[in-house]
Order: structure tokens, then C-alpha cells, then sequence
């Protein structure tokens, strides 16, 4: 087993509102070895963003993060006080938008916007250094001109081009960990594979690890190595890729996977998940997927399953999963 | 910072203020009033109209200069002291300068830092600010600067403070507003990832994206003040008598204003007026050229 860069354990984040309260992420495990790739799948609201912004206990009002423990690089971050976590923060663990769009400043250049990640980090470099290292930076994600684009201001680069400088960006600093939210949702099909591909190689080469976060399973199966599929709030199965990719076991992921065309096979209707996500402030009891699942039966409705091992390395949460390929 | 002027001078917005007749008619007006306080008094004041030994019970109420009875030595003509109008303009539109530039930029300060916290951090301060500021103004502003006059008394310093307080929930709501939805942008999110402590990612971040609404406020701002000091000194808490305000030129005037001694109100009041309108030219050229909406 490698070496562990992040483990989580137990970590809940709940929503405190009027309403009631909302468990966005309700008791999730997971650890994350160094120079792996993770992804976690998930449709919108399962919680895969706030369970990245709660690592960087970046959950705002009325927002609440509790956890049994986060180690990071050995350490128990669980505790660690606003000013520690600014240490870590961009420097340990640093972040990739969605949206190229507006994930940068529109008033500073782009040479501005990643010398301040250095300054921030690397306060022992002067001026010509981070220049220096700002121009690698553009070139390692495949920039052109690098020189003369560190005076550009963001309005003159395309959406592509944009999300490269914010990958540059969240490299500056050399982090351990990357969480990538969603890098390619607001990206054109032709230009997802390039940036991909990007980040898979600069994170190899600088051994750092990277959460990918995605709604895309077509992504999943070509960029990560284990995959961590949630719903509401949960992890409903985990495991390597291949496995989850082929062998799912969780009826929910079985359910994603049918429903994603399949080039070889003659089907004149895709299959679906029925029903409807549920309320966040009502949840079932029981199997959180119970009213959608197929296969459910009285237990799934009244106990909420454990996680369960179907495989090396492989598990999921639910009471009847899928093992006999 | 010489590469920086230059640019500005070569850039579109220059280009485009240069070829609007409304906002260079504006520009002229404000040169002109600056000038004229900054050193109209060595070179065009016919006489000191403080200086009680400079003047002449005599020379009281003289007409223009182009009216009958006019003396050329008092070209706008002379007020019940023998004052020449056209001194008393240039001594009191220092005042009303200075009352204009200090509160101007005093309000928009204490308002846009106030704005920055209550918009960013939001919670408890947001609530205590903001209330503070609704409770302000819920009231007129003439009625709160006579109020804070009545209490500290008259003078130049004290018309400061009762303007600023007065001024400031402007810039705090304005600046709110433009915080609130700056601070939803990706980037302010990004630069929380980067560990950049709050301070500096309102300085760095937040400011200079909502800096443009807080420029054309404090022009429009600034006219206001202007007006707002002469109305005081109209009404007798501003400037004490003893010292040059245009309002109390104005105010001196009204008394006989009927009895065919127009000159001693009209003057100062029109130059009051022109000096505002060239502010209020200025500023909405600034209004259009800042708003990317409307371009």
C-alpha cells in the first residue's frame, strides 16, 4: 500500500438553516495515497464540492464541519486553527474552478494573478525569480509566448486558455494536493480532453495527488485511479476504477452506468434512474436510494446498509450489492 | 509610474472624455473654481472683504459695474458692508472647495471601509452597520447636519463631521451592494483556496472591482456637499459669519433681495450653481464611462 496523503474520517458537514438541517455530507470515509488520482462522481447536490471545501474548512455560515479526524501529510488537521489553515491553503492543497469564466481576477494580468500565489508561498523569491518561474509555469500548460501573455489580462484568453492559467496557478506554489471541482464542465467537448490530459501529466510529474471532481463517468474511467461514487450526502460505493467502471456493485452506480449510450449495443431506449433526488431536508430512512433502487426489499426501507467489502479494495453500501460477474 | 500616465493619456476613456463637450464644459468649470480659489486671491481680489479696516460703509450696496451707480473698482457690485461681491465669491468659494474635497473624501472613506466589512464578513456587523445606516436614513439629511450643528456649534470643522456623517451611508449601502456580488465571484473563492488572508483579499480583490460606482458617487457627492454647506450657511449653523461662505453671501443678500439689491444674492448663488453643475457634468460622464453596461 502506498503512502498516505489524506485520510478522512467520519466527516459530516451539515447546513444548519431554518428549514432544518441539511446533511450535505453525512459520515464519509476515505484516504488518498500519494500520487494518486481520485475521482468522486456524484449528480449535482450529493455533496462532492462541500466535502473538498470542508477539507479546506472553507464552509461558510450556516454551515457546520465535524469530523472524527483529517490527516494531512501526517498531520491531524481536524482542529487546525484559521491561521494554520491558511498555511495550508493553496500552498499543500490548492484548488481548480469550474469556470474559467470567472475564476479570475478581470482587473489583473495574468503574470499578476499567479505571481501573487508566489509571493503568498514562496516569500524567499524576488522579483526576476517568480518571473522566472511564472514563464515555466505558462509553459508547462502549454502556453505559447509565455513572456509576452504574463502581461494579458483575462478577457483575452478563451475559456481553454483560461482554465490553463488557473491550473498554472494552482501548480505556482508546487502543492501536494490538487482538487479539481468539475475543471471541465464549462469547457468545449474538444478542448475537455486537452486540459485533461494536462493535469493528469503535471500531476504526475510533480507527484502530487488530485482529487477530480466530476459528474462525467466518461472522464472518470479515463483519468483516475479510484473512484468514490456519493449520493446525498454518502458514499455509496468505492473502489478502483476498473472495478467500478465494469464490475459495479451499488445499484445507483449500475443505474449511472446504464444510462450512459453504449456505442456497441443495439438499445432503443437508455435506461434510466427513476424518481426524482430526494429533499435534502427529508430524507428517507432507511437506504438513502431505497425509493429509486429496483432491487429494493423491506430491509433497504427500514436499515440504513454499511459499507460493505465486494472486492479488493472495493466496497459499497447496500444490503444486496451486485457481485456475480 | 511615468509609462502608466502616459497610457492613461493615450487610452479610450481619455479619448472618449476629450471628445464630450458636456464633460469638457465640465472640466473648464472645475479648473476655473479651483484656480480661482487657489490664487484668486493674490491676483483678482480687489480687496480683502474680511478685513474690517478694508472696507467703506460708504461703497454699501453699489450696483454691478455696468449698471448705473456702478463703480468699476467693485465689479459685481458691494453687499450692506460695502463688501465687493466679486472678493467675497473668491474668499468664499475656497471654503466651499475645501468643505466639498475634505468631506467628500473623509465620507467616502469611513463609507467604502464600512461597505468592505459589512458586505464581506455579513453576519452581526453587517446587521449592526446596515441598521445604523437605515436608521440614518430614515431621516433627512438637512435635518441630521442641523441636528449635529445645533450640538457642536458652528465652523468649517464641525460643518466637516456633520457632512461625513451625513455622507458616508451613501458609499456604505452603494459599496454593500457591489461587495455582496463581487464576493460571490469564482475569484474571491479562488483566492480563499490560495490561503490569502481576508484583509488582503479585500484590498486586493474585493476593492478595485467596486471602486468604479464609489468614484461616481463621490463626484456626484462632492456637488452635493458644496450645496448642502451653502444651504447650512444659508440657514445660519454653518460657517460663522466672520468667515467667507458662499451660502452666507447668498443669505446676506436675501434680506434685500426684493428691494432691487438682487446682486449681493444672485452672484454667489450662480456661481454655486455653475460650480455644481461642472461637477455634476464631470460625473456622469464618469457615471457612463464606469457603468460597462451602458457601453
Amino acid at each position: 500500500m502506498q503512502e498516505k496523503l489524506l485520510e478522512v474520517k467520519n466527516l459530516r458537514t451539515y447546513f444548519h438553516t431554518f428549514k432544518g438541517v441539511v446533511k450535505a455530507v453525512d459520515g464519509i470515509s476515505f484516504s488518498l495515497g500519494k500520487g494518486e488520482i481520485l475521482g468522486i462522481v456524484g449528480e449535482s447536490g450529493s455533496g462532492k464540492s462541500v466535502t473538498c471545501f470542508s477539507i479546506l474548512k472553507l464552509i461558510e455560515e450556516p454551515g457546520k464541519v465535524q469530523a472524527d479526524e483529517i490527516w494531512f501529510q501526517g498531520k491531524d488537521i481536524t482542529a487546525a486553527s484559521e491561521k494554520e489553515m491558511t498555511k495550508i491553503r493553496g500552498k499543500d492543497i490548492s484548488m481548480v474552478f469550474q469556470d474559467p469564466m470567472t475564476s479570475l481576477n478581470p482587473l489583473y494580468t495574468i503574470g499578476k494573478q499567479i505571481e501573487e500565489m508566489l509571493i503568498l508561498h514562496e516569500p524567499q523569491m524576488d522579483k526576476d525569480q517568480r518571473k522566472k518561474r511564472c514563464i515555466e509555469l505558462l509553459n508547462a500548460v502549454g502556453i505559447p509566448n509565455a513572456e509576452q501573455q504574463l502581461k494579458a489580462y483575462p478577457h483575452q484568453f478563451s475559456g481553454g486558455m483560461r482554465q490553463r492559467v488557473v491550473i498554472a496557478i494552482a501548480l505556482a506554489a508546487n502543492p501536494k494536493l490538487i482538487i479539481a471541482d468539475e475543471p471541465t464542465t464549462a469547457l468545449d467537448v474538444t478542448i475537455q480532453a486537452q486540459i485533461l490530459k494536462l493535469m493528469k501529466k503535471l500531476v504526475q510529474e510533480r507527484q502530487a495527488s488530485l482529487i477530480l471532481i466530476t459528474h462525467d463517468l466518461a472522464v472518470v474511467s479515463e483519468m483516475v485511479d479510484r473512484v468514490i461514487v456519493m449520493y446525498c450526502g454518502k458514499i455509496v460505493e468505492q473502489g478502483p476504477v476498473d472495478k467500478i467502471i465494469n464490475e459495479p456493485s451499488h445499484p445507483y452506480t449500475i443505474g449511472l452506468l446504464d444510462s450512459i449510450p453504449r456505442l456497441r449495443k443495439e438499445q432503443d431506449r437508455l435506461d434510466f434512474i427513476p424518481g426524482m433526488v430526494p429533499n435534502m431536508y427529508d430524507l428517507p430512512s432507511g437506504c438513502l436510494f431505497a425509493p429509486r433502487c429496483k432491487g429494493c426489499k423491506d430491509v433497504c426501507r427500514n436499515r440504513e446498509p454499511e459499507m460493505k467489502t465486494v472486492g479488493s479494495n472495493h466496497s459499497a453500501a447496500c444490503h444486496f450489492p451486485r457481485i456475480d460477474y | 509610474m511615468g509609462k502608466k500616465i502616459k497610457g492613461f493619456f493615450q487610452s479610450e476613456t481619455f479619448f472618449r472624455y476629450r471628445h464630450n463637450i458636456p464633460a469638457m464644459v465640465g472640466t473648464l468649470f472645475i479648473v476655473i473654481a479651483v484656480f480661482v480659489a487657489l490664487f484668486g486671491r493674490q491676483l483678482l481680489a480687489v480687496q480683502n472683504p474680511y478685513d474690517l479696516t478694508q472696507l467703506d460703509l460708504a461703497n454699501a450696496y453699489l450696483p454691478p459695474m455696468w449698471m448705473e451707480g456702478g463703480s468699476p473698482q467693485f465689479p459685481l457690485g458691494t453687499d450692506n458692508q460695502g463688501r465687493d461681491i466679486f472678493s467675497a465669491i473668491i474668499y468664499g468659494s475656497v471654503s466651499s472647495l475645501t468643505i466639498g474635497i475634505c468631506g467628500m473624501t473623509c465620507a467616502c472613506l469611513i463609507g467604502t471601509t464600512l461597505g468592505l466589512i459589512s458586505g464581506y464578513f455579513g453576519g452581526v456587523i453587517d446587521a449592526v452597520i446596515m441598521r445604523i445606516a437605515d436608521i440614518q436614513l430614515s431621516f433627512p439629511s438637512m435635518f441630521i447636519a442641523l441636528f449635529i450643528l445645533s450640538v457642536v456649534g458652528q465652523g468649517i470643522d464641525k460643518l466637516l463631521i456633520a457632512l461625513v456623517c451625513v455622507g458616508w451611508v451613501t458609499y456604505a449601502r452603494t459599496v454593500r451592494g457591489a461587495t455582496l456580488s463581487v464576493k460571490k465571484m469564482e475569484y474571491i473563492e479562488a483566492s480563499k483556496t490560495m490561503g490569502l488572508p481576508n484583509f488582503l483579499i479585500i484590498v486586493r480583490h474585493v476593492m478595485p472591482n467596486v471602486v468604479s460606482s464609489v468614484i461616481v458617487l463621490a463626484t456626484i457627492q462632492m456637488g452635493d456637499f458644496i450645496l448642502t454647506e451653502a444651504a447650512l450657511s444659508f440657514l445660519g449653523v454653518g460657517v460663522p459669519v466672520t468667515e467667507p461662505s458662499l451660502g452666507l453671501l447668498v443669505k446676506s443678500g436675501f434680506d434685500v433681495l426684493f428691494s432691487g439689491m438682487w446682486w449681493t444674492s444672485v452672484f454667489p448663488g450662480l456661481y454655486i450653481m455653475l460650480l455644481v453643475f461642472g461637477i455634476n457634468l464631470v460625473g456622469d460622464f464618469l457615471r457612463d464611462e464606469l457603468n460597462p453596461k451602458l457601453k
